[in-house]
């Protein structure tokens, strides 16, 4: 009986040890190849990296072969994709995190309605329509009928219909999250409702908004397809939401094409990726401070 | 039973009928009152229509989109149902079955959540009174003086209780619902609640329902017997539970059901 009962643990005990191995080794699956791919941008990236880097747009054909012929550091940078990418990030939040977060709580309150079932199948529908989709109807939309012209406009059209359903469903899934007894709370304190969305339930689920919206944000920071046929691009610092732009991603796509920008490929993903990577922690960092459900 | 009448009851209920869905009553035709500085206990088997008929006394159970009701409950002889439900909830606090502090709030700004939720402006030295007085009334401010900048869900959950009974109290009302408020806690901070309620009484009027007896024995001056959302008796808890008059209610307190 004892020794049956000792085997008994002693199987238990390899088995929890094998699980913990190959626990362990799927973690290293997952992790190394991040660390690879920044330290692999890291070192092929690092000397274009300089202030210039992020205050002079990009070099052109010939001044990029100039500099690589004779061995030197590229000149100019990513001014113009930053700038460009930062006004239509910017337009594209103003629009999709105010309706996101109000559509996710509409559809959180009337859950059962029938339009609120259709307007939640119309989300899932349209996260997961393929980026490149959303481009041509921006294109349809903004480029042929509104600016009539590639514009930052037209992105920001794209990446807001993108960020929409990203933020809505996110929203409403951490509005589930609220016991009932906290709503509860503040009605029997006679809380008009309004107050009580904004008063209680905002602040509540605060991280879990704070985290789908930085969720959101670095998803389409990367996105590359639907501006190239609404951004379209462009060599300067522009400001103009009538005119096209260009942006960190666009610009990535161009250093490609052109055999003499290699170099600004690995410094400009370099930068992105750590920009996203820091978004993700910092959503993080966000999401445990502010915790309370 | 003659000094009932010789004050007006802060709550009178007159064939209040409720029901969640068209024709399926949770409360059916309950006529009673509610003495002031006292405390009144309802009893009944889980189902029976104790928090619907708690709920109503302060429109809680307005929440319900399709609600039904009929009859009227008056306060201090006015009808509850005309007035606005904030002036309503100031006069009528309540507190709930499992302790609910905003999450998200101090353990100061919960007592005062009551004034900053309806944005109603404070001043800071009144603020810190409400607040010190709330939490003095129920026997939390010893406990918690040092760590009134913490959050409230920090506390254990007795203590979580008692800060929701601050943050009801913190609006001075005339009564306190509370809805089964121990069941949730351990023998020890029950009976601190239990305490409490008794101090309580001397400054308001409380509606407690409870589906323990012994807690309604021990504590009430009033008891109600609910069953199948029909109150079957009512009056003097010690006359209910020596001399029940209606057979159910005196199988109830015997066990036989519930
Ligand atoms: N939200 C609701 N919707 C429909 N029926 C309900 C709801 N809440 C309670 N009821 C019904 O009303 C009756 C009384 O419930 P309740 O007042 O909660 O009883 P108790 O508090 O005495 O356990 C029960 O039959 C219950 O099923
Ligand atoms: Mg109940």
């Amino acid at each position: 009986m004892d020794n049956l009962l000792i085997d008994n643990i002693r199987r238990r005990n390899r088995t929890n040890t094998r699980l913990k191995y190959i626990i362990i080794a799927g973690a290293v699956i997952t992790v190394v190849p991040i660390f690879l791919i920044v330290g692999n941008l890291a070192l092929k990236g690092y000397r274009q990296i300089n202030l210039a880097f992020f205050t002079e747009p990009a070099p052109d054909t010939f001044q990029a072969m100039m500099a690589a012929s004779s061995g030197e550091v590229i000149p100019g940078g990513i001014a113009n994709g930053l700038t460009g990418s930062l006004l239509m990030v910017i337009i594209a939040s103003l629009v999709s995190i105010p309706l996101g977060l109000m559509t996710g709580v509409y559809l959180y309150e009337n859950g059962t309605k029938r339009y609120a079932s259709f307007i939640r199948s119309l989300t899932e529908i349209l996260q997961g329509v393929p980026s490149i989709i959303l481009g041509i109807i921006a294109y349809l939309w903004v480029v042929r009928n509104i600016t009539r012209g590639y514009s930052a406009l037209a992105g920001s059209t794209a990446l807001t219909i993108m960020m929409l359903p990203l933020i809505i469903r996110s929203t409403e899934e951490t509005m589930k999250m609220i016991p009932v007894t906290i709503r509860e709370a503040a009605f029997a304190l006679g809380t008009p409702y309004y107050k009580m969305i904004i008063k209680v339930l905002i602040p509540v689920s605060f991280s879990g908004l704070a985290t789908g919206v930085l969720l959101a944000l670095s998803r389409i920071l990367g996105e590359t397809a639907p501006l190239m046929l609404t951004a379209l691009g462009s060599p300067s610092v522009s400001l103009d939401v009538t005119r096209p732009v260009s942006a960190v991603p666009l610009l990535i796509w161009d250093f490609y094409n052109d055999p003499n920008m290699v170099n600004l490929v690995w410094s400009a993903s370099l930068f992105l990726m750590v920009f996203v990577l820091s978004m993700n922690l910092l959503s993080r960092s966000i999401a445990s401070k502010h915790k309370y459900i | 039973m003659s000094d009932t009448h010789t004050t007006e009851p802060v709550l009178k209920i007159e064939g209040l009928s409720i029901a969640y869905e068209p024709g399926r009553y949770a409360v059916k035709d309950v006529s009673a009152t509610v003495r002031r500085n006292s405390i009144t206990a309802i009893m009944g088997p889980s189902g029976c229509g104790k928090s619907t008929l708690l709920r109503a006394m302060n429109r809680m159970h307005e929440l319900y989109p399709n609600i039904e009701t009929r009859g009227d409950i008056l306060l201090d002889g006015k009808s509850i149902f005309p007035m606005s439900v904030i002036e309503l909830r100031r006069k009528v606090g309540m507190v709930f079955q499992r302790p609910n502090p905003f999450p998200n709030m101090t353990i100061y700004e919960n007592v005062v959540a009551g004034y900053s939720l309806n944005d109603i402006r404070l001043k800071k030295n009144q603020r810190d009174e409400i607040v010190e007085n709330a939490l003095r009334n129920v026997t939390l401010w010893d406990e918690v003086k040092e760590f009134l900048f913490r959050k409230g869900t920090f506390l254990s959950g007795g203590q979580q209780q008692r800060l929701c009974v601050a943050r009801a109290i913190a609006f001075n009302p005339e009564v306190l619902l509370l809805d089964e408020p121990t069941s949730a806690l351990d023998p020890i901070a029950t009976s601190k609640i239990e305490d409490l309620l008794g101090e309580l009484k001397k400054k308001y009027t409380i509606v407690l329902v409870t589906h323990n007896m012994s807690q309604a024995a021990r504590i009430s001056d009033d008891s109600m017997f609910m069953y199948l959302g029909e109150l079957v008796e009512a009056g003097r808890t010690e006359t209910l539970f020596t001399t029940p008059k209606d057979a159910r209610t005196e199988a109830y307190l015997t066990g036989k059901f519930g």
